[in-house]
């Protein structure tokens, strides 16, 4: 005989403790607009966000900001195209003699009241997305078919998902009944005085620097549309500031951390080293 | 083995029976004949072989090939000379018999810049860069062009075809990239920039007694502002400026000019600082140039501005009124138009809080800040790049009618008309095997739309092939796939109970526990793009014509059962200056009754060049995402066209085409009614990318099953 047995609960005694979701250090964030006062009041009303934005421009830094804010653990999922809703919701495991259920990202969040921050959500496939859709409207529940359980969120629970809208491809858009559960907070590079400030004070270099930086980044988003899909991002520029705060030389920095990173058009990275090379 | 030259009673011979069209009792092949004599055999077969090519093209152009052979090969290596030839080749395709000629005959200046190709740099080979360059650094783009003299017109760089002055090569790109930087920074510092009122540079320049002076030594202090700006803005820019000038010598100012150097670096200088300075400075002389400043060219800058401003005056009022119709809440009565009326745009000066100093410009509607659209913003910053500020009348909105742009457009149908021309054609080179070389921009291929037919075509073809039609769907339903769960598999998302129990009772029982325990969800995903290229020549006339357009109404039920993403474009044409492709359906186009009068509006026109067309469809397939791309020819025989390209020509052009799109990961198939398909179809698409349909009445339904089967 064999003997299967099926234990619902133990995935709760394995993540009731959810110190290591829990930020303790203020995560440095500088707000370009309304944004911080917005996701509170979202927070508060519980309502679901969409941040909308490119790479790079600090929607996950912002997440990790709030959630030291509202002192809530954040669990972060960053989607994929094999993500599965299975990996999200939880699965059956199997150990010596028995399976075992195990919590997925999102029924973890929903039962220590965590906030779920589920990044690049439109990298995940179409069908996958659909199973946030309970927890983003009034209902705010998770049911999991397999343990046949009806989990409900608390009011401390909270659901972030970040997008980009600057892809082409149809592939890769959001679907109106996703999309439209949501506040959306949008998000754009800040402008140059205070993404000088933001390289400063990521990367420790000077005023001087960081504002040629922040220049050759402006440059590179000239470019837009004409081989390059996007504009070197605030993460990339302090890449290169960091880079060069350990002393390696800026040219070299930016073809390393920005030129190379961009693109593999030999052009257009021959075009970007001429750039940099014409402000350091 | 070594073959003993030819003798000049030999060489006489061959080449009076090959260059006898251009050869008369006043000249001779015998001279020629006496110079090659005198060189190696191997030398003398290069020479005969390329005079046999080249007299396909041009018997002249041969005759002068042969009369300069001796010398090319003093002065050259075997490679260099065929690069001549081609050269020559080209300019005559391009240009005609006399500059063709000339090509051959400038023989000495080529063999020196072959010699000095080591350390130069061509603008071919970095033309793009350079335009990415400049556009990265601020404005609007501009392009660049090869030009003898270095200018601008603040709408083009124009920079010299090849550059060698230095030794180094890296040295030789640096002063391109000086060259279009300080082009650039004419344009974008506003050397030529219009003060309202003030009058324009050729007025003022004609006003001194020699405007030629004048001009250049506004040049000179416009140079001393500009590389002002750039050292301030763009050190790493100047650096390399000015180490590239001190390879060549330092620019040495009179005394006369130090206070002016002192004014015009001041941050704030514009041009009308150096036109201030331009009269004291006038009897003095001028400084030597810097060798990347090129020209100044007053009037043809003028007339590049005066024509974009005009352009985007109306077009910036077109989007006015465009943006003002759109945000303006919709009234129930007409009688508000006077209403409307009132909405004031105007223009606000905000201090750029990045550049303290300067200002941005901000677009108010009635007060209000509006935000401008990406290319209305881009218009606006052209328009204040060249005006320095949006004056009053831009602020206009545009009445009912706006401005036409299609008035002195040129249309492509005008080709037909007499008027030729190539503007917003594709050009594409052709291959010529016997040159072994491209011809350069040979073709001349356009869009057009295919005059839709407005005949129930459609719903007649559907009803003729009734009987088969359930029968075609359902085949291709059950290509769709779907999702499936696998049992049984060593890994996947769930754990796969039955396998699990079976396994347990297995391992009680003493046996070996199996591996197989989860279930997986396999995705079916079909991800193919399909271009269909459809035959529309004259010889398709009639039945072939018919079933043709019945195979495509056929393909297109399939396809839009499959969900594959298809196109089909139809081509024809008449010789290489009018190629033509017919748009039928585009990738990006839905399945629509208008599609379907268009498949039914498809006619035989003329001739059938395949090379350009293959190379055109390559390229809309490229832009194209997708795992698995397909190029489906219908055709219905040989590659032929009015003007030669038929035969071997025809069919090694387009076999190179195809070879091409098959480098850019294409799989090529053809679908012919040609039954001697067999003696070149092989050749050109490989011996298992075709088929042969030998019945025309068949095609129809054979078209849809060959795709079937293709993407299984």
């Amino acid at each position: 005989m064999t003997r299967i047995s099926v234990s619902k609960n133990s995935g709760t005694a394995r993540s009731a403790h959810t110190d290591e979701y829990l930020i303790k250090d203020e995560p440095y964030y500088e707000p370009i607009g309304q944004e911080i006062a917005v996701f509170e009041a979202a927070f508060h009303q519980q309502l679901p966000v969409l941040l909308k934005g490119p790479t790079g421009c600090g929607k996950t830094r912002f997440m990790q900001h709030m959630a030291w804010r509202l002192k809530r653990p954040l669990i972060t999922v960053s989607c994929h195209d094999d993500l599965t809703a299975t990996d999200l919701v939880g699965r059956y495991l199997i150990t010596a003699n028995e399976t075992v259920w195990v919590d997925g990202p999102m029924a973890r969040a929903v039962r220590t009241n965590a906030m779920l921050y589920l990044d690049e959500i439109v990298e995940a496939r179409k069908d996958t997305t659909v199973v946030i859709h309970p927890l983003a409207d009034d209902r705010r529940v998770l049911p999991i078919e397999k343990t046949g359980e009806l989990l409900t969120a608390s009011p401390e629970f909270s659901l972030a998902i970040s997008y980009n809208p600057g892809y082409q491809s149809v592939l890769k858009d959001l679907k109106q009944s996703t999309r439209q559960r949501f506040v959306a907070i949008e998000f754009n590079y800040p402008a140059a005085a205070l993404e000088r400030k933001i390289v400063r004070r990521e990367t420790g270099v000077d005023e001087a620097m960081a504002e040629r930086l922040v220049k050759f980044a402006g440059m590179t988003r000239n470019l837009k549309g004409s081989g390059l899909d996007e504009g070197a991002s605030t993460r990339l520029l302090v890449h290169a500031g960091k880079l060069m705060s350990t002393g390696i030389d800026p040219r070299t920095a930016c073809r390393t951390a920005v030129a190379s990173a961009l693109t593999d058009d030999p052009e257009m990275i021959a075009a970007v080293n001429e750039l940099s090379a014409s402000l350091f | 083995m070594n073959l003993s030259s030819l003798t000049a009673a030999e060489l006489e011979a061959r080449l009076d029976e090959a260059l006898d069209p251009v050869l008369s009792s006043r000249r001779t092949a015998a001279p020629l004949a006496r110079a090659l004599a005198g060189i190696e055999r191997t030398n003398q077969d290069f020479v005969l072989k390329w005079v046999d090519i080249i007299i396909k093209t041009n018997s002249e152009m041969a005759y002068q090939f042969a009369a300069r052979a001796p010398e090319a090969f003093r002065l050259m290596n075997l490679p260099a000379i065929e690069a001549w030839i081609i050269h020559a080749m080209d300019v005559y395709d391009k240009q005609g018999l006399y500059p063709g000629c000339s090509a051959f005959g400038q023989l000495e200046a080529f063999a020196a810049e072959t010699a000095e190709a080591a350390h130069s740099v061509t603008l071919d080979e970095i033309r793009h860069i350079l335009e990415l360059f400049v556009q990265g650094l601020a404005g609007r783009p501009l392009k660049v062009e090869a030009d003898p003299e270095t200018y601008t017109d603040t709408g083009t760089l124009f920079l010299p075809v090849r550059l060698y002055q230095f030794a180094e090569r890296p040295d030789n790109f640096r002063l391109y990239k000086a060259m279009a930087a300080h082009l650039w920074a004419q344009t974008w510092y506003g050397t030529y920039r219009l003060a309202s009122g003030a009058p324009s540079l050729t007025e003022t320049l004609a006003a001194f007694r020699e405007p030629e002076k004048a001009l250049r030594l506004i040049h000179a202090l416009e140079t001393v502002r500009l590389n002002a700006l750039i050292a301030r803005e763009l050190p790493g820019l100047y650096r390399d400026m000015q180490e590239l000038q001190q390879l060549i010598g330092e620019v040495r100012y009179p005394a006369a000019w130090e206070q002016a150097i002192q004014r015009l670096t001041k941050p704030k200088a514009g041009v009308s600082d150096s036109l201030a300075l331009l009269p004291g400075l006038y009897e003095g002389e001028v400084p030597a140039p810097f060798c990347f400043q090129g020209r100044l060219m007053p009037e043809r800058a003028q007339h590049a501005m005066q024509e974009r401003l005009t352009r985007e005056k109306e077009l910036f009022r077109e989007a006015l009124a465009q943006s003002s119709n759109e945000s303006a809440a919709p009234s129930p009565d007409t009688e508000s138009a006077s209403k409307e009326k009132s909405r004031q745009y105007s223009v606000e000066q905000v201090p750029d809080p990045d550049h303290p100093g300067q200002f941005t410009f901000m677009l108010m509607l009635d007060g209000q800040p509006v935000q401008p659209l990406a290319d209305m913003r881009a218009l606006m910053n052209s328009i204040v790049q060249d005006l320095g500020q949006i004056p009053e009348d831009y602020l206009v909105a545009a009445g009912a009618g706006g401005y036409r742009r299609q008035a002195d457009e040129k249309r492509p149908e005008d080709v037909w008309k007499g008027t030729y021309h190539e503007e917003g054609a594709f050009l594409y080179n052709e291959w010529d095997h016997r040159r072994n070389h491209y011809r350069k921009h040979w073709c001349v291929l356009r869009e057009i739309n295919v005059h839709p037919a407005h005949e129930p075509f459609v719903a007649r073809t559907l009803a003729k092939y009734r009987g088969v039609l359930p029968q075609l769907r359902k085949t291709f339903e059950a290509l769709r796939g779907e999702n499936k769960l696998l049992k049984k598999q060593v890994n996947g998302d769930e754990v796969d109970f039955d396998a699990l129990v079976e396994a347990r009772a297995d391992m009680q029982s003493g046996m070996e526990l199996s591996e197989r325990l989860f279930t997986k969800l396999q995705k079916f995903e079909r991800d193919i793009a399909v271009m269909f290229m459809v035959d529309m020549s004259g010889s398709t006339k009639g039945w072939i014509n018919d079933a043709e357009r019945e195979s495509l109404v056929l393909l297109c039920e399939a396809l839009e059962i499959l969900g594959d993403r298809y196109a089909i474009y139809g081509f024809s044409g008449m010789t290489r200056k009018r190629c033509e492709l017919y748009r039928i359906k585009r990738f990006d186009e839905p399945y629509t009754g208008q599609v379907q009068e268009r498949i039914a509006g498809i006619r035989p026109q003329d001739y059938t060049r395949m090379g350009v067309t293959i190379r055109h469809l390559t390229k809309l397939l490229n832009d194209i995402e997708a795992r698995t791309k397909l190029l489906i020819t219908l055709s219905d025989g040989k590659p032929d066209d009015y003007d030669g390209y038929r035969g071997e020509y025809g069919i090694e052009d387009t076999r190179m085409s195809l070879i091409e799109a098959k480098r850019a990961g294409i799989h090529p198939f053809c679908i012919t009614i040609d039954e001697a398909a067999r003696d070149y179809l092989p050749h050109m698409y490989g011996a298992v990318n075709w088929t042969l349909v030998d019945d025309v009445r068949k095609l129809p339904l054979k078209v849809s099953d060959i795709y079937r089967r293709l993407t299984l």
